[in-house]
């Protein structure tokens, strides 16, 4: 504010205000030069994929102009959302997924308000706790986790392994710690005057969660489901370690091991595949693009 | 944030004190509410996290049949092995160089969407995001038809050039060179993010200032812009450092390690050694040699990340 005044104060102010429009004239057309390049860059991976699943076996072996197509068909999405095997990974995936945010929310909201609004003994513990839980990577805990499934499958005759249902107690070991912490983080910037009025209302600390910190919390919630459902919907590691048969895959690991058949690569319908993999993170990033940078930044920005 | 919970923890046991406690019974006490909230979590991090990275310590004291008790047999047979150290070293230059390149590239590219104006960026912003948004597993499948040694779309573009076909996923050094770059492709946009929500929240008036001292626009960058980001950048890189040294899904897509083991990293080899090659224990105890690297990243995160807390 108090910049704005110097601005109109100072008299050579018009000059300098000149040269650096045309500074900044010079400096705009670079920087599209240059998100031009960087857009190619990160474009053209998708870009190709939609090529490719756009053109017949016998295009892609003739070598044309890989750029372009120059027949273009459908027959490789027909032929996929025939496929039973196909839609039977696409319904795995999606169960999965929809169950797992499910799971990370009845988990990590009641949490997170304990840990936000009421102090107890070890919370502030707690709280650190799950961040670093956050930082234990997948591929350090698959080989531990195998071992413990195939002992637990041994000692109570359960079958877990190679079993999609064991995914959704794997899963949210990835989804629940980041989950939690970033609704720590917007519990915790909700004013305590609105909850103070609660309690002296007389309402209880379940209602005070339900009827005021999740409504008022919306946006972080979003966010936060947004989250799980993409890390559910991405995990390879563990669904490749735990699951072999055909009918128990999810969608990452079908694709990567069904349709390439020894050597044969079949390229139209794998891109396909990849392509309609990528859809359902892509379309509720294209409608919720604001809520999902919001969950991405949060992690670092709150708390 | 450790802060924010003590201050209104106090805030609310006070507002609590003035209401009479006598009335509740033992389960509306809020110690014990608490703790039935968090129950589900600490069950969850304690049997599913905290005891299998217990339990990998154990794995990796036994031998192959998971038999017999061999200590730290499994560590020394692994320094023997030439294999072993080729893949520590990869992994390093790996994380190391992906996580340099993704840090450098999301700063340039976070500077261009800064530059233009505001009602452009958004557009901008959501096309150049959209590598981080498509599951790896998937986007890497596309990297490796561009890479393919007979149709490799960018071998026929290269040879426009005249520059001769390269087999991208079949030569060592190659190799290296493709899984770091689909690694930086699938990363750049996430520091790009990071940075651009940081570079917004750096005042006009300190750039105003420093153009009224005369400061060129690398002086602005290196004496304004890059001191008010340090803890942000600090925070993306330490971050990735762990994401990226942790990979597992982009390398074993492109290459499976291969050629000849040139491109596994530690999350590869522990699948290939413990769940391919059945030798569980051997798996376990390459992939606790990511615990150290990881450790150490961990501890500066969540000093940066409290001193933002403090801060702000």
């Amino acid at each position: 504010m108090s910049t704005l005044a110097i601005d109109k104060a100072g008299p050579s102010r018009k000059v300098k205000y000149g040269s650096m429009s045309r500074d900044r004239a010079w400096a705009l057309r670079w920087s599209y030069f240059f998100l031009v390049l960087f857009a190619i860059f990160f474009l053209t991976p998708p870009i190709y994929m939609l090529i490719t699943s756009l053109k017949s076996s016998a295009e892609i072996s003739a070598a044309t102009n890989p750029w372009w197509v120059f027949h273009p068909t459908l027959s490789n999405y027909v032929e996929l959302l025939t496929s039973n095997q196909f839609l039977r990974f696409f319904w795995n995936s999606s169960i999965v997924s929809l169950a797992v945010v499910l799971v990370t929310m009845l988990i990590s909201v009641p949490a997170a308000f304990a840990l936000a609004r009421m102090k107890f003994w070890g919370s502030a513990t707690l709280a650190t706790g799950v961040f670093l839980t956050y930082l234990i990577p997948d591929s350090l805990l698959f080989i531990p986790l195998f071992k413990m499934l195939a002992m637990v499958q041994e000692l109570t005759g359960i079958t877990l392994l190679n079993r999609w249902y064991v995914l959704l107690f794997i899963y949210p070991t990835l989804t629940v710690p980041f989950c939690t912490w970033i609704m720590i983080g917007y519990f915790a910037s909700i004013p305590k005057e609105l909850d103070e009025a609660a309690l002296i209302d007389g309402a209880s600390w379940l209602q005070t969660l339900t009827r005021i910190f999740i409504p008022v919390a919306l946006p972080g919630l979003i966010a936060a489901t947004i989250f799980a459902f993409t890390v559910s919907w991405a995990q390879f590691l563990y669904p490749l370690v735990f699951t072999t048969s055909v009918d128990q895959l999810v969608l990452p690991v079908g694709i990567t091991t069904t349709l390439i058949k020894g050597d044969v690569f079949n390229w139209g319908q794998i891109m396909t595949g990849a392509l309609l993999g990528a859809a359902p993170p892509l379309i509720i990033y294209a409608f919720l693009m604001d809520y999902y940078i919001a969950g991405l930044t949060a992690g670092a920005t709150k708390g | 944030m450790a802060d924010v919970v003590v201050e209104q923890g106090q805030a609310v046991r006070a507002a609590r004190a003035r209401k009479p406690t006598s009335l509740r019974n033992v389960l509306g006490r809020k110690s014990t509410v608490a703790f039935f909230l968090t129950l589900p979590l600490i069950l969850l991090i304690a049997l599913l996290v905290l005891y299998p990275a217990v339990y990998s310590v154990h794995l990796a004291t036994l031998n192959k049949s998971m038999q017999k008790f061999v200590g730290f047999g499994n560590f020394l047979f692994l320094f023997k092995r030439d294999t072993f150290w080729m893949v520590v070293k990869q992994s390093c230059i790996f994380a190391v160089t992906a996580v340099f390149f993704k840090a450098l590239i999301g700063f340039i590219v976070a500077h261009f969407v800064h530059n233009i104006p505001a009602k452009g960026q958004r557009k901008w912003r959501g096309m150049l995001l959209v590598p981080w948004v498509i599951p790896p597993a998937m986007s890497t499948l596309a990297w490796l038809w561009l890479f393919d040694p007979s149709y490799s779309a960018f071998n026929y573009t290269l040879s426009f050039f005249g520059i001769g076909p390269i087999n991208w996923l079949g030569d060592n050094v190659w190799a290296r060179f493709s899984v770091i770059l689909v690694n930086i492709w699938y990363g750049a946009p996430f520091f790009m993010i990071m940075y651009l929500a940081a570079l917004k929240s750096v005042p006009d008036q300190l750039y105003e200032a420093a153009a009224i001292d005369g400061a060129n626009w690398w002086q602005k960058i290196w004496y304004v812009t890059l001191p008010m980001m340090r803890n942000i950048i600090a925070i993306t890189a330490l971050f990735s450092l762990i994401v990226t040294f942790a990979n597992f899904d982009i390398v074993r897509i492109l290459t499976s390690g291969g050629p000849l083991d040139q491109t596994h990293i530690f999350a590869t080899w522990a699948f290939k050694v413990g769940i391919e090659g059945s030798d569980i224990p051997l798996g376990a105890s390459v992939s606790l040699f990511m615990v150290p690297i990881l450790a150490v990243a961990a501890i500066f995160i969540l000093r940066d990340v409290s001193k933002r807390g403090n801060e702000a």
